[in-house]
């Protein structure tokens, strides 16, 4: 029952930290939680599905179907955020600001929505999917004490899920999107930055220098801690080069979009004469 | 945004043209064990491991030493391509079986 309340542990926290970094940066956005609720189904659905077809996926373009398709899973994760990202650099200070003037619920635009649902899904899949293949083996072999397991390892992944969600919540209002706008840059560059990893595994990609560094002797890849970090802000105890290219390609779009976009909407806001509430979040 | 398609492609195309002499390696699961358990590759080579899972069950071929995480199914092969590592031990496991599935790789 341990072995498998680990396993279940270790998957469904990534999946929750994901989760809880896209949830806090939605905060106050109407119906999130339907859309969370729905990613999740939906994500679960996918995994039955990816597990079902596993065979499939594996073999498929010469063997490395497996490493594209989870680089695909992560690029569209890598793109979603970013288009969120993109968009909160122009509407998270009016979002904070009615946030605190409201205190209730706020509109947004569909590309939090979509982007809630899309990450939240592809987060679940991609996890899910090797939570059900280990369990499918585990049935096959005939191990014992799967149901508590599978329950114990999701309840204690989704516990530090919330406790970081209801830290990132401790953040003053006016610094919190730009808190999770953040986080949220890291998260995709980190995700992007596995998504490399795996095109090298199939050999798609070169490496460019395998092992640029290893603190491994600080924090080991395979520790709590460890893959904690590794999906928050992209941590690698041995990245290669090619992983460092491509986490820094993420960093510097979103920041040049960030700031693009960001100051187009500061020179179009300072050009209305009244900018009203219901103007001021349409988007 | 010309440069970059005929850049990807210079720098893929000799992976392409050396995939196929890559030195392959071979590794079995049974019993959810690895057969062998210690599999030695040279230094500095990029090399291409083959898992064979001869376990009615789903394995996955995972290490946190080097970049590896592949699925293989039951009955089934899949390859990875490892490297260029410098020399020493480098530990590998199969995540769904980790009391069991426990192997090293000897660079040198």
């Amino acid at each position: 029952m341990w072995g498998i309340a680990l396993l279940v542990f270790r998957e469904v926290l990534e999946a929750a930290l994901i989760v809880t970094v896209v949830a806090a940066a939605t905060r106050g956005v109407a119906r999130r939680s339907v859309f969370i609720g729905g990613g999740i189904t939906l994500g679960v659905l996918g995994a039955l599905l990816v597990a079902a077809f596993a065979g499939a996926i594996t073999a498929a373009v010469s063997g490395v179907g497996q490493e594209l398709f989870n680089a695909a899973v992560l690029f569209a994760a890598v793109l979603m955020i970013g288009w969120h990202v993109i968009w909160m650099s122009t509407h998270g200070r009016e979002m904070a600001r009615h946030m605190k003037e409201l205190g209730g619920a706020v509109q947004a635009g569909s590309s939090s929505l979509a982007m809630l649902l899309a990450v939240v899904a592809l987060a679940v899949l991609r996890e899910g999917s090797e939570v059900v293949l280990f369990l499918t083996g585990m049935l096959a072999g005939g191990a014992t004490g799967m149901v508590p397991g599978l329950f114990l390892g999701i309840a204690a992944g989704s516990l530090v899920g919330l406790a970081l969600y209801f830290g990132l919540l401790r953040i003053p209002v006016r610094h919190f999107f730009t808190a999770t706008n953040w986080m949220l840059v890291l998260l995709a560059a980190g995700l992007a930055s596995s998504a490399a990893r795996y095109l090298v595994q199939a050999n798609w990609l070169p490496e460019w220098g395998g092992q640029v560094w290893d603190s491994s002797w600080l924090l080991t890849n395979g520790s709590v801690p460890g893959s904690i970090l590794h999906i928050l802000v992209g941590y690698d105890a041995q990245p290669s080069g090619i992983q460092l290219v491509f986490y820094g390609a993420v960093v510097v779009l979103l920041v040049l979009g960030m700031k693009l976009f960001g100051g187009q909407g500061k020179r179009a806001k300072t050009g209305t004469a009244s900018p009203s509430p219901q103007q001021a979040t349409a988007g | 945004m010309k440069f970059p398609l005929p850049l990807l492609l210079a720098l893929l195309f000799p992976l392409v043209a050396t995939a196929a002499d890559t030195p392959t390696y071979t590794l079995e699961l049974q019993n959810h064990r690895y057969v062998p358990n210690e599999l030695r590759i040279p230094a500095q080579t990029r090399v291409k491991l083959q898992i064979v899972n001869k376990d009615p069950t789903p394995e996955e071929f995972e290490s946190v030493d080097f970049p590896a995480e592949k699925i293989v199914m039951p009955n089934s092969t899949i390859s990875v391509f490892v490297g260029p590592l410098k020399p020493g031990r480098y530990g590998f496991y199969g995540e769904f079986h980790q009391p069991t599935a426990k192997g090293t790789l000897i660079v040198e």
